[in-house]
């Protein structure tokens, strides 16, 4: 195999008049972790449903794992893994069954059904409970459950769409494991997800809005190449109104509320600081302390999405 | 291609086992159904309650009237004396039908001369009071013949009626309804638990999100679609197995003809439902409507245009051009030839050859549509 093992050339999805998905562009190394990212409803779903073969593209195309995904869905799907958030297992069939199930669906038998679902077994901490109904199961063990049947059959690709939806904290964690263990392994994972802390696990991120993509690269070079200038923290003891009077400055280039902090984006970092501190002060508020701090991806989403949104105004 | 098929079949049956509540309904509602119905729909009119009023008190009038008390056709319950105990015992229904003899009866009788003999009917019941009428008729006739045999005879003459109807029925000798209704029921009933089940079963695995996960697969659609077809044809198989000895044991209804052929029809309407379930399932996202869909499609067209009960040839003939889309017509009429007229495959294949088409008609929808993507 190459080591391109997405390849995506101005996909796009139509459903009536709605553009879901609109000419999307993008490649993924192999055995990279390929990070999606975007809000409910902005084409994260339906982009790795058509690279599945689940939907038909209205237009462009797209190679994965070097098979085009309208000529030869066959293939396509013979390597790749999908596990979608509804975690798609049998709820009335035991762990034994289910892993049964979906290795005799991939053709897997005797020995080599065997060999995997001990590896599954043990992979997703399931040693124990394979006569456990999968509705008995909690859900942070369905989802292993659930990836572990996608993955049975070792495909190269493997198509997460918002594996960790519902899923507590230590759960989601573990998972990532799991995730980082396949990729080391050379298996290539495109996952989509909007939480932003997992999107910084990812090797290289896509930002899509309303189905067009907005931006794409390493978590680092994201934030290098969109946030150039300096983001202050600032606590007080009442952010709200705090976001009130800073938001609308001229030189607040960008406001966000992080809990109970504020970040601002300033021109200059010692003006900057100077100017949050007379305004604030100006209206009574009292400040507790600024400081100057890195980016997160966050700062750079909601900066771009904020852009985003102004281009579309102005157009 | 077959071998895909294993895991498929096991988790299906895995599920259907499960599930006792579902295997119940495909197992043993039929043979309630069928109980239930074949005693229920039952249309002989017997044992009508019936009142006597008599004028007369003679001997030819008791004699008349014994025709009727010891009739199966109806049921003595009250001799009265007025018209108004008549109307009352008509308004409370206790009485469907009146005898009412005139005075003079047995007088004028040996007189030679015409009586009149009147039948009072509660029409309320039209086919209650249809049957009932008419027994009474032929009844009365058969005892004016009698008199006038008699009569005859008296002067030295023979009485010969001019045309004598000797009907024989074929078939169905008693006119039996539970012999005309238990070998439609079969395709009713397999027809409904056909259709419901498969759509049911497919929708909820849509809802859980596991066909979606089958789709992503390797496996092709008719390979899924064969993997849910296969294990409710066997299980209604087995229903319709259970209501033919239901049948055969409660109702006396028997097979005349080839049970390799009654079988054969029996698959052919199946398949037919299978499909059309299959096909609703592609077409709806919920239980709830998938359930509703299955149930109208397959009960009204089952019970009001197949012929069921009432005959098509008797429709309009827009519904009787609508009655085609009723796989269960043409299983009507190969079930009905079967098992009543011991029909062989010269007379029926016509009806094989329609199902068949129907069950391909449907399945290949549903495979047509799981390849679209879309089910």
């Amino acid at each position: 195999m190459s080591e391109t093992a997405i390849d995506v050339r101005d996909l796009t999805k139509r459903f009536g008049a709605f553009t879901a998905v609109d000419q999307i562009r993008f490649s993924v190394r192999r055995g990279e972790i390929f990070g999606f990212l975007g809000a409910n409803g902005a084409g994260k779903s339906t982009t790795i449903r058509m690279l599945c073969g689940l939907l038909e593209p209205t237009a462009g195309t797209a190679t994965v794992g070097g098979y085009d995904i309208t000529r030869e869905p066959e293939q396509v799907k013979r390597n790749i893994g999908y596990m979608s958030q509804r975690f798609s297992l049998y709820d009335d069939l035991t762990v034994r069954q289910n892993i049964a199930f979906y290795g005799g669906v991939y053709g897997l038998r005797n020995n080599r059904l065997r060999e995997r679902m001990e590896w599954v077994l043990t992979m997703a901490d399931l040693k124990g409970h394979e006569d456990t109904m999968a509705r008995h199961l909690s859900g942070g063990w369905k989802q292993r459950l659930a990836l572990g049947c996608a993955i049975l059959h070792q495909p190269p690709i493997v198509f997460l769409d918002e594996p960790t939806g519902g899923v507590d904290p230590l759960s989601r964690r573990n998972f990532w494991e799991l995730i980082y263990r396949l990729s080391s392994e050379g298996v290539t994972v495109l996952v989509t997800t909007h939480f932003l802390d997992e999107a910084e696990y990812c090797n290289d991120i896509l930002l899509i809005n309303a189905g067009k993509l907005i931006a794409a690269g390493s978590p680092m070079e994201l934030k290098i190449r969109h946030i150039s200038r300096p983001i202050l923290e600032v606590r007080t003891d009442n952010v709200v109104r705090a976001l009130e009077s800073v938001r609308g400055q001229l030189w607040a280039l960008e406001t966000s509320v992080f809990g109970t902090a504020l970040h601002v984006m300033v021109e200059d970092e010692p003006g900057g600081r100077v100017r949050i501190e007379s305004t604030l002060r100006g209206e009574g508020i009292a400040v507790h302390g600024i400081e100057r701090i890195l980016p997160s991806l966050e700062d750079v989403f909601l900066y771009l999405l904020d852009q985003d949104a102004r281009r579309q105004a102005a157009a | 291609m077959i071998r895909a098929l294993r895991p498929l079949l096991v988790k299906e049956f895995r599920q259907i086992r499960r599930d006792p509540i579902s295997l119940a309904m495909l197992l043993v509602l039929p043979v309630v159904l069928i109980v239930l119905v074949g005693y229920a729909l039952n249309f002989d009119v017997k044992h009508v309650p019936l009142a006597i009023f008599d004028e007369d008190r003679s001997p030819a009038s008791r004699a008349f009237l014994e025709r009727f008390t010891h009739s199966e056709y109806f049921n003595h319950q009250h001799t009265v004396t007025t018209y108004r105990e008549i109307d009352r015992l008509f308004t409370g229904g206790l009485v469907k039908i009146a005898v009412v003899v005139p005075s003079k009866f047995g007088e004028e009788l040996l007189a030679g001369r015409d009586v009149r003999v009147q039948i009072l009917v509660d029409g309320s019941d039209a086919n209650t009071a249809g049957q009932a009428t008419q027994n009474a008729a032929r009844m009365t006739a058969e005892y004016s013949n009698r008199v006038t045999a008699f009569a005859l005879w008296k002067k030295g003459a023979t009485f010969a009626a001019p045309l004598d109807l000797e009907p024989r029925i074929w078939y169905n000798p008693d006119l039996l309804t539970s012999h005309f209704l238990i070998p439609g029921l079969i395709g009713f009933i397999i027809v409904l638990t056909a259709v419901v089940s498969t759509s049911l079963t497919v929708v909820r695995e849509k809802e859980r999100g596991t066909m979606e996960q089958i789709m992503v697969s390797p496996l092709r659609p008719i390979q899924m679609i064969l993997g849910k077809t296969i294990p409710y044809l066997m299980i209604s198989l087995v229903a319709a197995t259970g209501i033919l000895l239901i049948g055969y044991l409660l109702f006396d209804v028997e097979v005349r003809g080839s049970l390799l052929l009654l079988y054969a029809g029996i698959t052919a309407i199946v398949l037919g439902g299978l499909g059309q379930g299959l096909l609703i399932s592609s077409l709806t996202d919920s239980q709830q409507v998938a359930f509703m869909a299955s149930v109208l499609s397959s009960l009204l067209p089952s019970f009001l245009l197949s012929g069921f009960v009432f005959p098509v040839a008797n429709m309009p003939v827009v519904l009787q051009v609508l009655s085609n889309l009723a796989v269960n017509k043409f299983f009507l009429i190969l079930v009905r030839g079967v098992m009543l007229k011991g029909a062989g495959l010269s007379a029926v294949w016509e009806q094989l050859v329609y199902m068949l088409i129907f069950a391909a008609v449907t399945l290949g929808i549903a495979t047509r549509r799981m390849q679209k993507r879309t089910l």
